[in-house]
């Protein structure tokens, strides 16, 4: 027998879904506090753009955190990537005729949300961050960006798109993690699946009603009681 | 009845193989799914043709031989049957009924809806068991084991090895059979003292063979046949990973 005891984690199917679940999970946590933070829009735009100011105040804590999110991007992409090839070596196949009986739409389409959320995390970036993919951006003004960003029709699709596609991919993979990472007895399965689809639900709702909220005129660029109009006006 | 089947042919490993169809009529809804299949062979033998070769043995869901993708799912249409014990009461007169193999890199086709489990059979002997001196007999209840216990080791031994968790995985991954024969033992405190290097064995060699990764898609759950449970594969996770972080390369012996 040929079968050896040396662990071999990063390079088995069990350790490859553990790279999954913790990158899933620190990603997952960075959306929770993004969306908290964001949700400082509804305060106006002094409140917003002291908390955008104080993210960027501390350069040391930005860059740290900026590192750790593109590792753990980088780590979820690459092991998605190898885990995909594993199983399409395992099933060279496809079977004539296919019918599902539990498998839900959102685990099946993992490999189609997840590259999405790719392909947003780059948008995203260069639209709030940069500033590249912006029509009216400047640099220190996060609220202006945020509201003239979503005035754009199709860029509020968009998002609201993405964040659909980002509840698709949490609805499966919060829950999932905790299965990959052994932590799911016959007790503990029903609280994680609460907890993470309640946290998925409130995020993405939270997150899409933003975007709506510039389009319906809720989040406006004049607010005058605290910010007179030509601190808005100056570019 | 009247049922139209469409079945794959495969002469052996190298042929290409493909679906071929059949009419199957007079079919009695009393006939077990096999019975059926036995009848469309005499047919076919007595035409000269060559019979559809397919695995089975016990007929009454024990012995895991019986296995085949029913209409695009492991073992036919009903919960918690094996292909073995669904009738053909469970489908109606002039329904089209696909019927394929396993499809697993890991499982060769041998012929038609016959394929090669070996591959579990070396999971199993890279840690499936217990190392016990094979003596008399040890005195009934020397070792007290936990009634919950033994009835969880018990669920998971119920595996037959049929093979469809497998077969009804997105990635042909076989950690619900790998798992439910790790869960088995240990659940049981005959199972402690190679506990960990069970769970690294048999997960080594379950990759070696070529199986794919499991993103929890619970397919394999909905379709075994004996209802083997996912709570199986989140215990050989935790003991892998446990195993992994204990392993100490000078006690492993000679790996
Ligand atoms: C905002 C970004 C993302 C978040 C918050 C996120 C979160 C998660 C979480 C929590 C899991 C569950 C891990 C597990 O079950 O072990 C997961 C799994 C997965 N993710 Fe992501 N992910 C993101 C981006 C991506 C991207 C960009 C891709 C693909 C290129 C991707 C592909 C996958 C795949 C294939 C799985 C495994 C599916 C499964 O286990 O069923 N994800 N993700
Ligand atoms: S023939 Fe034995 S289980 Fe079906």
């Amino acid at each position: 027998m040929t079968a050896i005891a040396a662990p071999r984690f990063l390079q088995s199917t069990v350790g490859k879904k553990v790279v999954m679940a913790v990158t899933g999970i620190i990603l997952f946590g960075f959306t929770i506090v993004h969306m908290l933070g964001n949700l400082q829009i509804y305060l106006g735009p002094a409140k917003f753009n002291a908390y955008a100011h104080f993210l960027k105040s501390v350069p040391s804590l930005l860059w740290g955190t900026r590192a750790i999110l593109f590792i753990s991007v980088l780590l979820h992409v690459v092991t998605a990537v190898q885990l995909t090839a594993l199983a399409g070596a395992a099933r060279p196949r496809a079977y004539s005729f296919r019918r599902w009986r539990s498998a839900s739409y959102a685990s099946r389409t993992m490999m189609l949300s997840g590259p999405l959320l790719a392909l947003f995390v780059v948008y995203h970036l260069l639209h709030f961050t940069t500033g590249q993919a912006h029509p009216h951006f400047i640099k220190q003004d996060a609220y202006w960006n945020f509201v003239t960003g979503f005035k754009v029709v199709w860029t509020a699709v968009a998002y609201v798109v993405c964040m659909l596609a980002l509840g698709l991919h949490l609805i499966h993979g919060a829950y999932s993690a905790s299965q990959s990472l052994g932590l799911r007895t016959a007790r503990t399965a029903p609280v994680f699946k609460l907890v993470a689809y309640a946290i998925t639900i409130v995020l993405v709702a939270a997150n899409i009603s933003m975007p709506i909220a510039v389009q319906a005129g809720v989040i406006k660029l004049h607010v005058p009681t605290e910010v007179p109009p030509v601190v808005v006006g100056v570019r | 009845m009247n049922i139209k089947l469409h079945v794959w042919r495969q002469k052996n490993g190298a042929d290409a193989g493909k679906i071929v169809d059949y009419d199957a009529p007079d079919i009695s809804p009393d006939m077990s799914f096999l019975e059926m299949l036995d009848v469309v062979n005499e047919r076919l033998i007595t035409k000269g043709e060559d019979p559809i070769a397919f695995d089975h043995d016990c007929r009454e869901g024990i012995c895991g031989m019986c296995g085949m993708m029913i209409n695009g799912t492991p073992h036919g249409p009903r919960k918690a049957t094996t292909a073995c014990q669904l009738h053909m009461r469970s489908f109606k007169d002039g329904d089209e009924i696909w019927i394929e193999p396993w499809r697993a890199s890991a499982f060769p086709v041998v012929k038609d809806l016959v394929v090669n489990r070996g591959a579990f059979d070396r999971i199993i002997a890279a840690g499936g068991f217990v190392s016990v001196p094979a003596g008399s007999p040890p005195d009934g209840n020397a070792i007290p084991v936990p009634k919950m216990n033994a009835d969880l080791a018990m669920d998971a031994a119920a595996c037959i090895g049929c093979g469809a968790c497998v077969a009804a995985c997105p990635n042909g991954s076989a950690m619900l059979f790998t798992s439910a024969k790790v869960a088995h033992l240990a659940r049981l405190p005959q199972g402690q003292p190679e506990r960990d290097t069970r769970a690294l064995r048999m997960v080594n060699q379950m990759d070696a063979e070529g199986f794919g990764g499991c993103t929890n898609v619970g397919e394999c759950e909905a379709a075994c046949p004996k209802e083997i449970t996912l709570e199986n594969i989140a215990l050989m996770n935790r003991d892998y990973i446990k195993a992994t972080a204990v392993y100490r390369k000078e006690r492993a012996g000679g790996d």
